[in-house]
């Protein structure tokens, strides 16, 4: 057994290293299968990333009436954490702090503090900033609750009306940008399988004659197979190593780029904080490919 | 050792290559089947190896059952079996060495016993100093003499040669014929398939002639008449 094993991989070295065209050939469509396969995985975290930045910037914001005790709206405050599970944190402005907000925004436009100047009093209301972790719908369900409930006589306005269209294109379009790029990332992913799948289809195309022979021989069915698929598995970790390394020199060096379009999103600590996982998806998925491919081209063959 | 017991192959309904085949040939036996090309030579070998099956009938090795019995039962079967074709088929991508040493390499045969008796061979039939070469660096002789040596290295019981001189010259045909006498001289059975009329009449042994698919005159110490 150990000595099939020895000789089967013996075969595989030898094969792999006498047809270096076809060898090179079918490790570089697998790296550009596998460089596909990865992109698509950086390509869902910065979506999730913008998302998350999205949703990070959504707030409601609860204007109560000038003449609202401070007392008062904290209780409310307490008793609107207890609405729903997903709000995930309800942030308390008075007067002064938002006098306090807008003039530190607005320090160097002179219309809009002269304008303050010229109003003489503070002209803010007091207000409660409400963050969910959900998706535009369970806001609009949370200003809903705020106008009806027991707080609708202190809340002078809800804002989230205001804001809702936009909530909702902006989300429609990173839904769409993140659909659209996962499908058509899954379209590329496919066309670069059935490449593989034809290039070590044309490697093994030119044993088919020599696999006739060895049925002659004698040879059992995986004594013919066997040194295909550890052919296929050695064009899938070859194909590993040099994705694992285009991996790190493509996030190390368009980190800086990426982070002017995307700020605060570092894909080179990404990827290195997941690189077990890059590295695990990217063997088993050229590993995997090589091996399956070669494995269904030669059992058509044997069966002829 | 081998029997044919009626058999029959037809590939597709107007194409009838063998029609009710039937011949037995003993242990140690040299027997010259002919008949033109197309005659149904080549099937009757795709047969008895169990590459393909019969439309009809039954073909025994050493009483088995070719189509009856299992993958693995048929692959020692073949095992017993040395095969020598016109076209050589011998594993291009593998060195002479390489191409007699994989039939041993296929039985499971010890690395010990590989390194022994593959130059051993190869020194018999004149390709010791071309060890490291590859099929195609060979001319047509020595590319018949590596398939007659990768048939022989395993020592099978029976060597089926199809057609082995249909590539040779006058000098390479007499040396091939030469080896599978010497081979029949050792006890072994030998099967040889051809069209070669001067060859068969020289041999002076059984010759069983097909015709369009039907076994027409078996006879021993036959001659090649068509």
């Amino acid at each position: 057994m150990l000595t099939n094993f020895k000789r089967i991989f013996k075969f595989a070295i030898n094969d792999f290293s006498r047809n270096k065209g076809i060898s090179v050939a079918a490790v570089f469509v697998l790296i550009v299968t596998i460089m596909l396969a990865t992109s698509l995985l950086f390509f869902q975290a910065a979506t999730n990333f913008l998302i998350l930045q999205i949703q990070e910037k959504i707030d409601i914001t609860a204007y109560f009436r000038e003449d609202v005790e401070e007392e008062d709206i904290l209780k409310a405050r307490d008793e609107i954490l207890k609405i729903s599970p997903d709000i995930k944190n309800v942030e308390y402005v008075s007067k002064d702090q938002a006098m306090q907000i807008f003039t530190e925004n607005h320090k160097n436009d002179d219309v809009f503090l002269k304008a303050l100047e010229e109003v003489g009093t503070n002209p803010f209301l007091p207000s409660l900033n409400i963050k969910t972790s959900g998706d535009p719908a369970q806001y609009q369900e949370i200003a809903n609750i705020l106008q009806a409930s027991e707080f609708g006589e202190i809340i002078d306005r809800v804002d989230f009306s205001q804001k809702k269209n936009t909530i909702e294109k902006i989300f429609s379009i990173t839904s769409n940008v993140n659909n659209s790029g996962l499908l058509l990332s899954l379209i590329l992913v496919i066309v670069a399988v059935l490449v593989v799948f034809s290039t070590i289809k044309l490697a093994i195309d030119g044993s088919k004659e020599e696999i006739g022979t060895m049925k002659i021989v004698g040879a059992s069915n995986w004594f013919i197979r066997g040194p295909f698929i550890v052919q296929g598995a050695i064009y899938g970790f070859l194909a590993f190593l040099v994705c694992i390394l285009i991996s790190f020199l493509l996030t190390y060096f368009i980190n800086q780029k990426l982070e002017a379009v995307l700020p605060g999103f570092n894909i080179f600590n990404y990827f290195l904080n997941n690189f077990w996982f890059f590295a695990l998806i990217q063997l088993i998925f050229g590993v995997g490919l090589g091996v399956s491919s070669s494995f269904i081209v030669v059992r058509r063959y044997l069966n002829v | 050792m081998i029997k044919f017991n009626k058999v029959t192959k037809v590939y597709h309904p107007e194409d009838l290559v063998l029609k009710d085949v039937s011949f037995e040939i003993k242990e140690g036996e040299f027997v010259s089947i002919v008949g033109k090309s197309g005659a149904g030579k080549t099937t009757l070998t795709r047969l008895l190896l169990g590459l393909e099956e019969p439309t009809s009938g039954h073909i025994f090795f050493e009483g088995a059952d070719i189509h009856a019995i299992n993958l693995s039962q048929l692959q020692n079967i073949r095992r017993k079996i040395g095969v020598v074709y016109q076209d050589y088929k011998l594993l291009p991508q593998k060195t002479v060495y390489e191409n007699v040493a994989y039939v041993m390499e296929v039985e499971g045969k010890e690395n010990k016993e590989i390194l022994s008796e593959v130059p051993k061979v190869l020194e018999i039939i004149g390709l010791k100093n071309k060890l490291k070469n590859f099929p195609k660096e060979l001319s047509g002789g020595e590319q018949q003499r590596l398939a007659v040596a990768r048939a022989l290295v395993n020592h099978p019981s029976l060597i089926i040669a199809d057609e082995p001189t249909g590539n040779l010259d006058p000098y390479n045909t007499y040396e091939v014929v030469s080896l599978l006498q010497k081979i029949n001289n050792a006890g072994k059975t030998v099967i040889l398939l051809t069209h070669d009329r001067e060859v068969v009449n020289k041999l002076g042994k059984r010759v069983i002639t097909i015709d369009k698919g039907r076994v027409i005159r078996d006879e021993e110490e036959g001659r090649f008449i068509i």
